[in-house]
């Protein structure tokens, strides 16, 4: 493991954004919350922020991405994949987690390459949690550290940063902090360790149950429709949980013409199943008509769908959906919780 | 480009035959612009697209037995693509991908009774598999066609019907939910699920395949499940609006209290064993 003091690291980090050819973005502050976006000096990186508003998925799979170029006059088609490389300050476990698992998807059946090359082409700097939101239930879901899925992770202890390369990526990034980046002290490497064991008290103690419980507890309750009727009954079916959750991938295909109305470009855009047109087919017909059926289909998809394709449980506990969620009822742990206790 | 990074670039088709075949559905003969067969088992689906309005997945309701000659689309003008593909002209190119997803089992079909039941635009993915059997008649045994429609006037394919009822060795009947007083019609009247009883079926041998709008499959099960047909013999072909038909964009999910199904990886056709107990499948 290496060390590099906080101003060195400053230092490093505005050398890149002056000189690495790569876009270099962060979480930064934003009104009262925080967020990903261009950096562009190192002192308004806040690696002490609790959780962003948007997952960093925005960088692999941004909210409207060109798929094809297309030619009215001409009829021609052109495939487009806009990448950006970037080096992304700043991603939390639970984050990076969410990462690897979304990469399985875009690498199954057929290799998409928007997805896979814009991943190829980042650095993802992680950053152990400081301080934790109080929506997050990361340390239940087994994410609040993580061993892989980073190029390199830093750990705040104190007036340095620890650094654990992950990659060669990631020690090809390094090289330019320099003679900056040493060997960590044995107290400091302890001083990771008591980091990261006091994390797990940060976090709320209300959940009652174990993320490996979940695919059986919810098999268990696919039949129960009352369960989900009580459980959404509130829900705007706004898709809101859909677009800030770090394992959410679901998108729409449309064309978009330019005001020309000569070309126009055929997007991936975001999509959600909680919205009410999601299932719908031709003549009208919709397999997830009741807004009941489609709240159980984002809690099955999290917990039991992806676990039985890829053996992920795609909760990765950050809480954003409970935070952001209007009328308050897309809590996962309350869910979980009553499923658990049997209570509704 | 390579192929890879190509995932959602359509291949250019033309369109060289058009035939109308309703009053709101025609038949699009289309060729690969690079000179390739689209090569498609018996019914998988292509993604077609116009630039500027959109894409849509079809089924492709030739068989690959002709396949020398131009793949053929059966679409009822209903949406903002098929709308748009309705009043396009001979000579002008469509986008496709695909073809995606699992056909017909035709191996597992051979040397079988087969009995089709097609409901209105049912038909259109049935048609690739019937024609595949037709061509290679020796390779199967009984064929039984039941095909409705609501009216006489939305029966398709009429040269084709045609000939199944003169055929000695296929069995044919069709129906119309009602006739109009002034339409020429010798069938039957009645819900498709009346022509169910007069099938000879041999409970070993028989496999049904099913095809039609949602509403009718429980009727049609139903009638099935009174003959005894055993439900692994039995196969359906569902509809869902896929948008990538690559197994990513989550649309074509169907959720089953035991089992996911993609509708385009693991189907459309699905086995009715395999899929019976889903609640979003029928």
């Amino acid at each position: 493991m290496k060390a590099i003091n906080k101003g060195d690291f400053n230092g490093f980090v505005d050398n890149l954004i002056e000189n690495d050819e790569r876009e270099v973005v962060g979480v930064q502050s934003k009104s009262n919350k925080f967020a990903f976006d261009p950096l562009h000096k190192a002192e308004d990186l806040r690696l002490d922020y609790d959780v962003t508003i948007l997952p960093p998925k925005k960088y692999f799979m941004p909210q409207r991405e060109t798929l094809v170029e297309y030619n009215l006059e001409e009829g021609e088609t052109t495939p487009v994949n806009q990448v950006v490389p970037r080096i992304i300050m700043g991603v939390h476990p639970y984050d990076l987690v969410a990462i690897e698992q979304m990469d399985k998807v875009f690498e199954d059946t057929h290799e998409d390459p928007n997805y896979l090359e814009k991943r190829r082409q980042s650095v993802l700097v992680g950053v152990n949690m400081v301080n934790v939101s109080e929506y997050s239930f990361a340390h239940t879901m087994g994410t609040a550290t993580t061993d892989s899925g980073y190029d390199i992770m830093l750990t705040d202890i104190g007036d340095r940063y620890a650094i654990e390369v992950g990659s060669s990526k990631g020690s090809d990034l390094l090289e330019q902090a320099g003679n900056a980046v040493d060997d960590i002290e044995p107290e400091e490497a302890k001083k990771v360790r008591d980091t990261l064991e006091a994390l797990p008290e940060k976090f709320r103690d209300d959940p009652k149950f174990d993320p490996l419980e979940l695919p059986t507890l919810l098999k268990e309750y696919y039949g129960e429709d009352e369960f989900w009727e009580e459980n959404a009954e509130e829900c705007l079916s706004c898709g809101t949980c859909n677009l800030v959750c770090p394992t959410c991938y679901c998108f729409d295909v449309k064309d978009v013409n330019d005001i020309s109305l000569s070309e126009g470009e055929r997007l991936r855009t975001w999509d959600g199943c909680m919205l009410e047109a999601f299932a719908e087919v031709a003549g009208d017909e919709n397999f997830r008509e009741e807004k009941a059926s489609r709240y159980r289909h984002r809690y099955m998809r999290k917990g039991r769908y992806m676990y039985d394709r890829f053996g992920d449980i795609a909760c990765v506990g950050c809480g954003r959906c409970s935070e952001q969620c209007l009328p308050d009822i897309a809590d996962p742990v309350d869910v979980f919780n009553k499923m658990k206790e049997g209570t509704s | 480009m390579n192929a890879e990074a190509s995932l959602y670039n359509p291949r250019e088709a033309r369109i060289i035959g058009k035939k109308e075949l309703t009053d709101n559905t025609k038949l699009f003969e289309l060729e690969l612009e690079d000179g390739d067969r689209l090569n498609q088992e018996p019914g998988q689906f292509v993604e077609l697209s116009i630039a500027g309005v959109g894409e849509a997945p079809i089924s492709v309701t030739s068989s690959p037995t002709r396949g020398a000659d131009p793949f053929q689309l059966c679409v009822r003008a209903v949406g903002n693509v098929t709308n748009a593909l309705h009043k396009m002209e001979l000579g002008e190119t469509v986008g496709i991908r695909g073809p995606y997803g699992t056909g017909f089992p035709t191996e597992e079909l051979k040397d079988k009774d087969l009995l089709f039941i097609a409901g209105g635009l049912g038909i259109a993915p049935l048609r690739s598999l019937i024609n595949f059997v037709l061509d290679r008649r020796d390779d199967f045994n009984d064929v039984n066609i039941l095909y409705g429609c609501k009216k006489p006037c939305e029966q398709m394919f009429e040269d084709e019907v045609q000939q199944w009822a003169q055929r000695q060795d296929i069995y044919h009947e069709a129906t119309v939910d009602c006739c109009p007083d002034d339409a020429c019609w010798d069938g039957n009247v009645g819900l498709i699920t009346e022509l169910i009883p007069g099938v000879d079926i041999d409970l070993d041998e028989t496999y049904a395949v099913v095809c039609g709008p949602p509403v009718m499959y429980k009727f049609v099960l139903e009638e099935l499940d009174k003959k005894d047909v055993h439900h692994d013999q039995i196969y359906l072909s569902l509809e869902r609006r896929m948008k990538c038909g690559l197994g990513k964009c989550g649309h074509c999910q169907i959720n089953g209290a035991d089992e996911v199904l993609y509708a385009c990886q693991d189907g459309p056709v699905f086995n009715y064993e395999r899929v019976k107990g889903f609640e979003e499948a029928i």
